[in-house]
């Protein structure tokens, strides 16, 4: 039953945040804030996170592809393609859903716990349209711009270890990385990345925002909100694989 | 004027607010009175829209709160300024961008405007070169200051004070008391307070209504509190030895006799 209630009260959530704000400019000042604490405040760890992954698929490919009958450049390709369809964007989001999604949730328990909601609610703003809707849609902003981000640099940690290494040198790997490229490939990983965007902040916000009790129970909710938030999002990179892979 | 016109509030099989009617008198200090747990907060909570009522009304000025749709609540809400038991002063504002929020939120004053406003309702709790500091970094009592300020700001017509003096001492107690009385008469504000604190009870409270297990058990002025034969009324205010006594001496003034027979020379000993 627990369940159901929460799958309610979070449409009831989510159906509560659209309304005409109060103050068009405190709204814009908020989703601004809320870009730049998720987004550059993400910034480094999507970077070190990248580069090593990309890293790590150039060497590994390079190790299970030991054939003369497979072409050097194709390590490039399988690196490609993992990135984008995969990588960057379902690891640097489960990834988020740490950084991010316990932070809003933490942020927002921690206002319920001590009323800084109820002083919202009670000067006459819609506390949810105020404090839940900056996140979700700075989330969509931001987000895909991460795995953008994640994309570029999961290649290019790729392309410096096989330079690195000598498995794959540079001018191979460009070649291959030119070779039997769709561009579905780069929006489909869009398509997960706005997906998941909204997964982490609109769950994460729910499980703060709804919050009972004290310090505990914050710790509790923010641990909840990243664990359903990366269940979610790997239901839902295998839900859009299957429908438009 | 607020009326709660039999409210009853339940969470699950728990009856919390159990049929209670007071009227909020208009430009005067209403304190809601009881022990912990006795359900004034939750009635508080349901006057001003934080709680839905089961059942009943809550009246502004005659218009039903509870009736009303989002954008009339709303409306009314402007109207109220509410001080919270823990301040709940935003953490990550100064204390000027604080007392400054609902200024920001509504009105499109010039931002010159805005901070003398601010100014004005910091002087006015006694609080001056705090403007950028941030909440952490503010005592108690100041904290309290600060949300007063808050509530203030916009002038509203109604105040709700929850718990005012908790975690405060009494000295910050009485400076806190009396700035919500002072504030009360001087803006001529509706101002409800929710309070255990005796002192608070005596210092700033017209009308008085003392709940008692989700239930009102009472209803007077603060002066008739003194005579009053509830029971349970005298058990709570009048818990000690020393404010039984106090009680007394008052009654003393006020009637120029001691009660039940009791000789002065028996309180000196």
């Amino acid at each position: 039953m627990t369940i159901f209630r929460d799958i309610g009260q979070y449409l009831l959530m989510l159906s509560g945040m659209i309304s005409r704000p109060e103050n068009a400019k405190m709204y814009w000042k908020e989703f601004i804030h809320q870009c730049s604490e998720i987004g550059i405040g993400s910034v480094g760890i999507v970077v070190i996170i990248s580069i090593f992954m990309g890293a790590v698929s150039t060497v590994q490919t390079a190790y299970q592809l030991v054939s003369p009958v497979i072409p050097i450049s194709v390590i490039a390709q399988v690196v490609r393609d993992t990135v984008i369809l995969e990588f960057a964007p379902t690891l640097v989001c489960i990834v988020l859903a740490g950084v991010v999604g316990s932070k809003i949730a933490s942020e927002l328990g921690n206002m319920r716990v001590s009323e800084q909601i109820d002083a919202l609610e009670i000067m006459g703003i819609n506390s949810k349209t105020y404090l839940v809707l900056p996140k979700i849609v700075a989330a969509l902003v931001v987000i895909p711009m991460l795995v953008i981000i994640a994309g570029v640099l999961g290649i290019w940690g790729g392309r410096l270890a096989g330079s690195l290494t000598g498995i794959v040198p540079p001018a191979t790997f460009d070649q291959g990385l030119l070779d039997t490229f769709e561009p579905f490939k780069v929006i489909f990983a869009l398509y997960k990345a706005y997906t998941f965007a909204f997964i982490i902040s609109s769950i994460s916000a729910y499980f703060g925002y709804y919050v009972k009790g004290g310090a505990l129970e914050i710790g509790r909710a923010s641990t909840r909100a990243v664990v359903i938030s990366c269940i979610l999002i790997l239901f839902a990179d295998y839900v859009l694989a299957a429908l438009l892979l | 004027m607020i009326e709660v016109k039999n409210i009853k509030k339940s969470f699950g099989d728990k009856v919390v607010i159990d049929d209670v009617s007071a009227v909020m008198q208009a430009g005067q200090c209403n304190l809601i009175i009881g022990t912990s747990g006795s359900g004034k907060t939750v009635l508080m909570k349901c006057m001003v829209g934080l709680f839905e009522p089961d059942d009943g009304e809550i009246l502004y000025n005659g218009e039903s709160f509870t009736k009303m749709n989002r954008n009339e609540k709303t409306e009314i809400r402007k109207q109220i300024g509410m001080l919270f038991q823990g301040s709940a002063l935003f953490d990550s504002l100064t204390v000027q961008e604080n007392v400054m929020f609902p200024l920001n939120m509504f009105t499109t004053w010039p931002t010159k405007k805005k901070i003398e406003r601010v100014n004005e309702v910091l002087d006015r709790v006694n609080l001056k070169d705090t403007n950028k500091k941030f909440p952490a970094e503010l005592s108690g009592g100041m904290k309290k200051r600060v949300g007063i300020a808050r509530a203030i700001v916009l002038n509203p017509k109604y105040l709700f004070c929850d718990e005012p003096n908790s975690g405060l001492d009494p000295q910050t107690s009485l400076v806190i008391d009396r700035l919500i009385k002072e504030i009360t008469l001087e803006y001529n504000i509706t101002t409800v307070v929710n309070t255990h604190d005796m002192n608070s009870v005596m210092e700033v409270g017209s009308y008085v209504l003392y709940m008692y297990q989700g239930k009102k058990e009472w209803e007077g002025t603060n002066k008739q509190i003194i005579f009053s034969k509830n029971q349970r009324l005298n058990e709570f205010i009048f818990a000690s030895e020393f404010l039984k006594d106090a009680k007394e001496m008052r009654m003393l003034e006020e009637t120029g006799k001691m009660p039940n027979d009791r000789n002065i020379d028996d309180m000196v000993k």
